[in-house]
Parts: C-alpha cells; structure tokens; sequence
C-alpha cells in the first residue's frame, strides 16, 4: 500500500520570455505513493500545473529549462527521451484536463479516440479496442456507451465529456493519475458526480493521484494529503487534517480564511488576503509571501526551509515563525484566517 | 388564472418600497432552422415567467447551474434585453419596452457588472477615459470628470495615479474593481452583478466581496449578485432565488435557504457543494443527484425539476407546481416540500409570483385558495 510510485525532487521549471526568466517551479518536492490522492493547491500562476505537466513532458518547449528529478518507478521523466515518455504517457501515467473540449478530437468519433489511445500501446485489433472503449465508457457513467461511442465531442455536455476523458486516462489502468482541475468548468451537481467517478475508479484501481486545484472544498473532499503551492514554491506539505486544522504558514491561513462557505452564518469581513501574488520574474527577496505577509518580521527576507517544525515529521511548511506564536496569530473568532495589519 | 392577477406595484408587505419588480417576465431566444429561409423552429425559454420584487438597499441572490437563464434574466433586470412576455418596473415605472431614449433616466440608476473584467473593459481605452465615459455623457465638464474619476478609483482601492494606464496593465483582481468603479460613476440605486467574483482567484475574491459590501453599505446601493455556487450569495444576499431551466425553483430569507431547504433542488445544490472541513465533509450524509438539466429548448411538463428529483411522482409530471408560500416569505415550487411540517404545509398559500402556467395544486394536495376557483 505504502509503495512509492512517483518521488519529484528539487524540481525547477524555468521559462525565457521577453520580460526574463520566469520562475514558473522551484525547488519543488514530494512523493505520491499508491493508493494516494495528493491534492496541490494554490492560486493562478503559483506554478501548481506546469509542475504537473512537466511530469507529464507537456512544458517541453525551446524557451523552457528544466533541473531536478521526478521518478516513476525509479525512471527519471525529466530528463528521460521523447519516445521513452510517449511510451509512458497514457499507459504510466495519464492526465486529465481541465477543460475536456479542447483536450479531445472534434473530428473524431469519441469511441474511436479511446481506442486510439489504447492501440498506440497495446497490440489488439481495433474492433477490440473499440470494445474496450464502450465498456470504459460504460464503466465511467455514459449511459447508452455503445450509441454514445459514435458520436463527436460537441454533441457531449460538459459532464459527459469529463466522463469520456476520465475512461481515456483510465484505458490503460495507469498507475498515477493526474487531474488538473477537472471539475472547474462543470456545475455543482456534475462536479459532485465525476469527483465520486474519480474517487471510486483510483480506489478500485489502486492507483496514485495528483490533483490540482485552487477549490479547497474540492480538497477537503477528495485529498489525503495537500500541497499548498505559492509562486512557485511549496509552502506547506501535510495531510489534508494538518492542513485544515493545523495550518502552520501564513498564506493558507489566508486561503483557508478567505473562502465564503455555505454551511456558516458569513462573518461580516471575510478575511482576504491583502495585496497581489508576486511577480515570477522577480520574485521577492526570501519568503515569496513576505510582501503580503501581516506577520513578516526581519528573518523573512531570507528564504526559510521546507521543513518540519512539529513533532509530526510529515508535517512540513516555510515559516519563520514558531508553532506557539503561529497557534496564537492563525485565529480570529475562532476561524482561522489573516488578521488584517497585525503585525506590520 | 384571471388577468388583473399581477403584482400590486407598490409598497411591498414588509412596508419597504419596491425599487425594482418583474412581473411574470419571459424571455424567449427563436431557434433558426439554419436552412436559407431561416425559419424559426423553436425557442430557447431562458427566461420562463420569473416575478420578484427588490427593495431600496437589499440583495438579491440568484442562483443555479450554467443554462438555467440566471444570466439572461440579469440581463433583462436592467434592460440590456428587452423581456418578450412581462413587465418591468422600476420605482413603480413600467419601462420594459421603453426605447434607448426613455430608458436614459434607468440607465443612469441601474448598473451592471460583468463577470469577465477582460472582455468588459474595451481594450483600447485607458482606464480614465472608461470610468469617465458615463460621466461625460451625463454633461459633466472636463475638469470635474477626471476629479470623479480619481476619486472613484481611489474608492474601489486603486492607484489614482493609473488613469493613464490601459486595461491589460492590470491583474483580474483590479480589473474587477475598474468596472465597479464605472458602474458607480453616476451614483446608481441599483447594481446588477453578474457573477462579479468567479474569474478571480480566492484571495482575490475575498478582497472584491469585502469592497461590494463596504459600498453597499456606504452608498444604500440596491444588488442583484448572481451566482452559480451557494456560497458566494450567502455572504451578500437578503433573499435568495434558485432557479432552475428559466423558472423560480425556491426563493428564501438568506439565513433560512441553508438551514431549512424546501425545494430538493436547493437540497441537491447545497449537498453537492464540498465543504472546505475535511471532517464535517467526511461525516455528512451527501446526496448526489444523477442526471443532467433537461434541454431548455423542449423542457419537460409539469416541474421541471422531476426528470432529477428522487421524491417526483405522477403529479409532478403532469402539473407544475406553483410557487407555495410558507411562513416567513419563503417561497418554494413544489408538490412534495422538504424541512416543513404538515401544519406549514396546510397554513401556506399559493403566492402571487407563481408562474401564470402553473396549476393550482398546494402541496397537501388542496386547490390553491387564494385566486378562486381552479379553471378545471
């Protein structure tokens, strides 16, 4: 249960453009083991998709640097060949998109694209991996996948076409699953339905998942652990109880703070965070989040360690300041949040 | 149903006056067979015979998933679209079909903010000429448009120094803030949001929540915040609508959608919202409805909700229900209510805004009392 599927270490992502170097990823490490869904979380820009498309090679363009390591079963995919990743893409690992209707073929059959799928890894015949498109679809909630595997993108909802990425992904029973927001552009009621789908199938086939997204009630739904992502940086790493009940840096208290929920009488502020996320080409000097911080002191201006700073060693976060201190700052009216000017 | 069963204009029963009311207002997209004649082969009902009624410095929550028509029916509220059925009133002034000049004086009180601050802001202009815009065709001179204009963006927490700056010069978060800052240029009584938080991230979005409510308070303004998600309108709404394939599913007191949901819908809706709290996630019982909102362009008889609803039976199929009010004010269209009493059920009564098309049978089965004897 507890194998290590996917170890990313010091990963950093970095693209020339005409304003300079972006920082897009640095220094960015974790583990997904099997069975585990790992949520990454943080706000536009904060790196937490190029960091999972770069798993997946889809950043690898002219103006782009990678350094770093992120094996899968001990293979690195960083710097591994083109042909090794396609062989490895789809069938090790797969990824399913945020928005499903630029991600499929609108002049294919969507049945067909399936089976395409399966057939550049497996050696069947195509009417069998037609077969096993239908009873994908079948299996992800389509109903009527035998008609429906005829059919063309556009004549799907927006639900359903997440349903035909999902039985894409899963084609080929791969062992990480990558989920880049992929109930963002659905409704409630059909967010509620492919986040069981994608829960129930990552139980039955056991496989690790990554999941990015910036809805924390998504998070709290779905994740085991979470990663907390801010310009680039992980700034806080634990299970997704630590994270929601035991926050230790400033910015998810922040987050955590600044989302109206339906099932409280709304506080009369909602305690957002002040300022604008930084710049990634020139980044603040130390803590990333020094500048918008109510609590920096002097230390900030030098980068703290991702590191544990409670006896729970799975615990880890990049804060200066001391668990206590952080236990008396974090609440207000007994929700955790940013108090506004409260230190600077 | 008898044709002087409109809405009184007026002051309503909580003695507020009404600033803004729509009464039985439809509005119907033609669908073109696309052939070269064009001819027209259905309608899209976006908007199916919505009445609500806003008072002088409230909020009103609109709710419901993508296509229910939520965004349509804000874009009648202030006459961007003209209702095809209905009637609009504006401090008790029928102006649903008034003309570009007749709507002058609305325009100036009744203001809308985009959800996409990108594609609302015209790309070409700099920030100060659009916030001045509305001002200058107002007969403002020069000078006192750019002292308004400073002024405005310093309100809505920009830099007055930015009035030469062009749109794409700022991140969502601000661009948000200049079409708030336009809206409010010419002192409105009435803003109408359209989704105004979605595009941005949830920093950010707390930031502009907390600057809608500091100018509702400051300035009395009047909303109209929609919304897809609950959340959201739980921090702004005084009343708030559900709506679901052009009609009113549900519209409550705030407070009470939450606690006590009447229709299933609003149920569905509030179950399938995650809960940022792994543990109240983990122990609540969750109720996940199946299927998909039915095609607006043929949508089903009787409630539109029964084709979803795990408590429809025949009725639902056949008669729609109309809106049924219980103690409180709070409205709700269905035959088979949640969260209420049997006591509740016999003391509501059948209310004033209910659909003209819906039947007259309350949920305990009893004709609808109050407008006579049912047609049947």
């Amino acid at each position: 249960m507890n194998e290590q599927l996917l170890e990313i270490e010091d990963l950093e992502v970095t693209f020339a453009t005409e304003d300079g170097l972006v920082r897009a990823v640095s220094g960015v490490s974790f583990t997904v083991s099997r069975g585990e869904t790992v949520a990454i979380v943080g706000e536009s820009g904060s790196g937490k998709s190029v960091t999972v498309m770069t798993l997946m090679g889809l950043t690898r363009s002219p103006n782009s640097r990678f350094a770093g390591t992120a094996r899968l079963h001990g293979e690195d995919l960083i710097g591994a060949s083109e042909d090794k990743l396609e062989a490895i893409r789809g069938k090790e690992i797969a990824m399913i998109f945020q928005d499903p209707i630029s991600a499929l073929s609108p002049v294919q059959r969507v049945g067909a694209q399936i089976a395409e799928q399966i057939r550049a890894h497996e050696k069947i015949s195509k009417a069998a991996a037609l077969e096993r498109a239908i009873e994908l679809m079948s299996r992800v909630g389509i109903p009527n996948a035998r008609v429906r595997a005829r059919g063309y993108p556009h004549e799907f909802s927006g639900g359903m076409r997440q349903r035909v990425m999902i039985a894409m992904a899963l084609s080929l029973s791969p062992s990480v699953l990558i989920a880049d927001e992929p109930t963002t552009a659905l409704d409630v009621t059909i967010q509620a339905q492919i986040l069981d789908e994608i829960r129930q199938l990552s139980a039955e086939s056991n496989a690790g998942v990554i999941f990015v997204t910036h809805d924390l009630g998504v998070v709290a739904d779905i994740a085991d652990r979470v990663l907390v992502m801010y310009a680039g940086r992980l700034v806080e790493q634990g299970t997704v109880d630590d994270i929601f009940y035991d926050p230790q840096h400033p910015y998810t208290w922040g987050l955590l703070g600044s989302v109206p929920r339906v099932d409280r009488d709304p506080p009369r502020r909602l305690p957002a965070i002040p300022g604008q996320p930084p710049s990634l080409v020139r980044p603040p000097q130390g803590c990333p989040f020094q500048p918008r911080c109510p609590h920096a002191f002097d230390r900030c201006r030098e980068l703290p360690p991702l590191a544990p700073r409670l006896p729970d060693a799975g615990h880890l976060d990049r804060c200066w300041l001391k668990p206590p201190e952080k236990r008396a700052l974090r609440e207000t009216n007994g929700r955790i949040g940013l108090t506004e000017g409260a230190a600077s | 149903m008898t044709e002087n069963d409109t809405i009184a204009a007026g002051p309503r029963a909580d003695g507020q006056p009404s600033l803004l009311q729509a009464e039985h207002v439809q509005l119907y997209f033609p669908v073109k067979s696309g052939g070269l004649l064009g001819r027209t082969t259905g309608s899209v009902h976006a908007v199916d015979d919505v009445s609500l009624s806003l008072s002088e410095g409230q909020t009103l929550g609109i709710v419901g998933e993508s296509g229910c028509g939520k965004s349509t029916l804000a874009r009648c509220l202030v006459r961007l679209l003209e209702p095809t059925e209905g009637a609009l009133r504006f401090h008790g002034a029928d102006i649903t079909h008034l003309g570009r000049k007749g709507l002058r004086p609305f325009r100036r009180e009744a203001q809308f903010v985009f959800q996409d601050p990108v594609s609302s802001l015209n790309p070409r202009k700099r920030v100060g000429q659009i916030v001045g815009t509305p001002l200058r065709l107002n007969g403002m001179s020069r000078g006192d448009v750019s002292a308004r204009v400073r002024e405005l963006l310093e309100r809505v927490g920009l830099n007055p120094e930015h009035v030469n700056r062009f749109p794409h010069e700022f991140s969502g978060g601000q661009r948000q803030r200049i079409g708030v800052a336009r809206a409010l240029a010419n002192n409105p009584r009435l803003i109408v949001l359209d989704e105004p938080v979605s595009a941005l991230d949830v920093s950010i979005q707390a930031q502009v929540i907390n600057l809608l409510d500091d100018l509702q308070d400051e300035f009395g303004l009047s909303y109209v915040f929609i919304a897809h998600g609950l959340s959201v309108v739980r921090h702004f709404s005084d009343q708030i609508a559900v709506m679901y394939l052009g009609k009113f599913m549900e519209v409550s007191p705030a407070a009470e959608l939450y606690s006590k949901p009447i229709h299933p819908y609003t149920e569905a809706l509030l179950s399938a919202m995650p809960i940022p709290d792994p543990r109240e996630n983990r122990a609540r019982e969750r109720r996940v409805i199946g299927g998909e909102p039915p095609n607006p362009i043929l949508p089903p008889p009787g409630c539109r909700f029964h084709t979803r609803c795990p408590r429809a039976t025949e009725v639902c199929k056949e008669v729609e229900p109309p809106l049924a009010e219980y103690a409180g004010g709070h409205l709700a269209a269905c035959h088979h209510p949640m969260n209420v009493s049997p006591t509740e059920i016999s003391a509501a009564v059948r209310s004033p805004l209910s659909p003209l098309s819906a039947g007259e049978l309350m949920p305990d089965g009893r004709e609808g009392a109050e407008t006579g004897p049912a047609p049947r």
